[in-house]
């Protein structure tokens, strides 16, 4: 089951695969960014001095689509000012010093799951603060409201972990694997009419093995092995490989009567409405060749790369190039003073810069690039398009509807930034649209 | 922040092939053909192809010197484009008129209009094709054995028999590195295996043109004509090594199906109809000129396009 198109980068997730997750206390200062998530940016809810409890929400939701902050630690609220965050924006945060008590507030948990309306499972999603977990940040809450959510056939939980080197998913798909399933038979009581498919690639046998030993009785459910392939876990690519259905950038992944969730989101899920636990924690993978000892954490969100970093026995080379998240489409970071969000998954630290390595050179037509191309475009028109300012031409030639995977740029044999000049494109599009 | 690290968009990481490396796919890839050449015809041929060579790659150099444009000898490319015209030259060719064709590709098809990447035709058929104008005779004189005969399409066109083995093997009259076809092919398929080219391309240009003669031909089914055919004229040497060069075909996977489909039409007409025995130079050419237009027509839909318009009736 797979997509068409599509690269294989080194995978490299061998290096923290089998590192059990180890839990990792904060030191000194957290950092909550208000905006980690689509949507309005949440409002602070504390002030300056203030003594907050692990659990605590620190800022609450700005709008529908946005998302409440927890405090991961209990202490006192320092100061609430712009940081820098890991896309290179700066973004209002509220600052805490961890007194190193880790007191809680106390949880609501609910006693029996299933005597929950949907309406309460919804809002004990939103008000726990879940977002897309993956990446997107896109806030739960929303996405299990679908106009019809009859019309729901397929709650896919994507467990593909497709970019390299990550391993926090797979981390979490094999010590957690029954919370996971459990989160899948909360949002399924969502959708009378869906059934759950757990997306695993084939790289990861022994997941699919854990998942459809434990599904196995569940009619609902069931578990597709699917071709290791990049970008597998895209959720267009995600969704046809599982249902056969293709949808484009203008329609929800609900117009195929689908719901796509992250592993990670279906376990905070899962936390949120079983035990009234906000997000405040994930599990995030410190990795590459440059770092002593490449692991997986289970991590208090707010927590400094530096820190992760350090808790992995720092760097034993020198590295040229520092990503959060992972090499296909992670941000690169100039510095690890930066704070984890809630869609943090992992730090890649890589002794060489393979793309400062080469130089671009001229297109040579040769089409590797279309047929990487997920969404089935020429992104080396595109580029040029974007390059020479073309915009009627960039959308006529359907690039709207790029996802951003990378591909192209991977593939390209005269190493030419194709992504980066279709992103940007597009920025300008959309920006443009705004102001009409 | 005393060390920086290197910040850039994504993605990170980058495949290992390069421009350089397909470049030496592909010539390795013509090296079977070059050297039956060499061993069928003698010293001359290999001296055509070291001119020829370095003709392309000194006026690849020279130009880019003058222009003040930073040398991009490193690419292979000229290599190739010297190497791919040295193969469609007769065996007695004068060096130097190798060495001006090997100028023609490079300043006048190549550089003038961009450098790599840029050329609208392909170098080597467009120095070709000046060759035959500029030293016709030279340029259709094929000698086999130290005899002077004619090739064995032009046999073919006169109605003698040709012998269809010999054609396979490439023990025949006709240019440098266009007569063995086993040879063509064992570098076809070292470069499929490779995944420099495809069967897209060459695959429809055969297709259609057998389907072009089984109509046009007057021979009906006689498979000996059509294999002849397929064989002789450096059908094969276009269709996989010419016709596939990526500059100069269309980028959109249907189009590539109509410039295949263009290509047959075009060698059965010129052969079928036209005066001279040979023409898949001239259809690749002239097939290399329609490809904006084909790119045009054939952009392709969207992931998920089709889905949204059945939506909307």
């Amino acid at each position: 089951m797979t997509f068409k198109g599509g690269v294989h980068p080194y995978e490299g997730k061998d290096l923290s695969k089998d590192k059990p997750t180890r839990e990792l206390l904060p030191k000194g200062e957290l950092v909550y960014p208000v905006s980690q998530h689509i949507g309005a940016p949440a409002k602070p809810i504390v002030a300056v001095g203030d003594t907050v409890l692990k659990g605590q929400m620190i800022a609450e939701a700005g709008g529908f689509v946005s998302s409440p902050v927890f405090s991961s630690v209990s202490g006192t609220v320092k100061a609430i000012e712009p940081r820098r965050v890991s896309v290179g924006d700066m973004v209002n945060s509220i600052i805490i010093e961890n007194d190193g008590e880790y007191k809680e507030v106390t949880y609501s948990p609910a006693d029996n799951v299933d005597s929950l309306s949907k309406e309460e499972i919804i809002e004990r999603i939103k008000n726990a603060g879940v977002v897309g977990m993956g990446g997107a940040g896109f806030p739960t809450h929303v996405k299990l409201s679908p106009k019809e959510p009859e019309k729901i056939e397929y709650v896919i939980a994507n467990c593909a972990e497709c970019e390299p080197y990550l391993t926090s998913d797979y981390r979490r798909m094999m010590e957690d694997p029954e919370k996971l399933v459990e989160g899948m038979r909360i949002v399924l009581k969502l959708f009378d009419n869906a059934k759950g498919v757990f997306g695993v690639e084939n790289n990861k046998p022994d997941c699919i093995e854990k998942l459809k030993e434990l599904v196995k009785d569940e009619p609902r459910m069931e578990v597709a092995e699917l071709m290791t392939k990049y970008p597998q876990g895209g959720e267009r690519q995600l969704i046809y490989a599982v249902t056969g259905r293709a949808i484009n950038s203008k329609m929800l992944p609900a117009d195929a009567g689908c719901v796509v969730d992250n592993v990670e989101t279906i376990i905070s899920i899962y936390n949120a409405v079983k035990l009234g636990k906000p997000v405040t924690e994930r599990i995030f993978t410190v990795t590459g060749d440059a770092v002593s000892d490449p692991c997986n954490f289970r991590f208090s969100i707010g927590t400094s790369f530096q820190e992760l970093l350090d808790a992995a026995g720092g760097f034993k080379e020198q590295p040229e190039k520092i990503i959060a998240g992972g090499p296909m489409m992670g941000f690169a970071l100039f510095d690890l003073n930066i704070p984890t969000t809630k869609t943090t998954s992992a730090l890649l630290c890589l002794t060489k810069d393979e793309v400062a390595e080469f130089e671009p050179s001229p297109c040579i037509n040769c089409g590797r690039c279309v047929e990487a191309c997920p969404e089935l475009l020429i992104p080396s028109r595109l580029a040029k398009f974007s390059n020479n300012g073309l915009s009627d031409m960039f959308e006529k030639w359907n690039g709207m509807e790029c996802v951003e995977c990378g591909s192209c740029s991977f593939i390209c044999p005269a190493k030419r930034q194709l992504a980066q000049s279709i992103k940007t494109m597009k920025k300008t599009i959309l920006a443009e649209r705004k102001k009409k | 922040m005393s060390d920086l690290y290197h910040v850039s968009s994504s993605p990170h990481v980058r495949d290992k092939d390069t421009t350089s490396r397909i470049m030496l796919y592909v010539i390795i890839a013509l090296l079977p053909a070059s050297i039956f050449g060499i061993v069928n015809f003698g010293l001359h041929a290999l001296v055509l192809i070291l001119v020829t060579i370095a003709s392309c790659v000194a006026s690849e150099w020279i130009f880019e010197k003058i222009v003040h444009k930073k040398s991009t000898l490193n690419d292979l490319s000229a290599v190739v484009t010297g190497l791919l015209l040295a193969l469609n030259l007769p065996p007695t060719l004068p060096w130097w008129e190798a060495v001006i064709g090997g100028v023609f590709a490079i300043v006048i098809v190549k550089m003038l209009f961009g450098g790599l990447g840029q050329n609208f035709m392909n170098p080597a058929l467009g120095a070709r094709c000046f060759l035959l104008i500029a030293f016709a005779a030279d340029m259709t004189k094929f000698t086999f054995d130290g005899v002077t005969g004619a090739t064995p399409l032009a046999q073919l066109r006169n109605g003698e028999e040709v012998n269809v083995m010999d054609m396979l093997i490439g023990r025949t009259a006709g240019t440098i590195g266009e007569t063995s076809v086993i040879c063509i092919l064992i570098g076809a398929i070292f470069l499929i295996l490779m995944g420099v080219i495809d069967l897209r391309i060459p695959g429809t240009y055969i297709i259609t043109f057998v389907i072009f003669l089984l109509l046009f031909g007057g021979h009906g089914f006689d498979w000996n004509y059509i294999v002849a055919e397929l064989c002789g004229g450096g059908l094969m040497l276009g269709a996989f090594f010419m016709a596939t060069d990526y500059v100069t075909s269309p980028i959109t996977p249907k189009g590539q199906i109509i410039f295949g489909i263009c290509l047959g039409v075009l060698t059965g007409l010129f052969r079928v109809f036209g005066a001279n025995a040979e023409g898949v130079s001239f259809a690749i050419i002239l097939s290399n000129v329609l490809v904006p237009i084909i790119e045009k027509f054939t952009v392709p839909k969207a992931f998920g396009q089709v889905k949204e318009a059945k939506k909307n009736e």
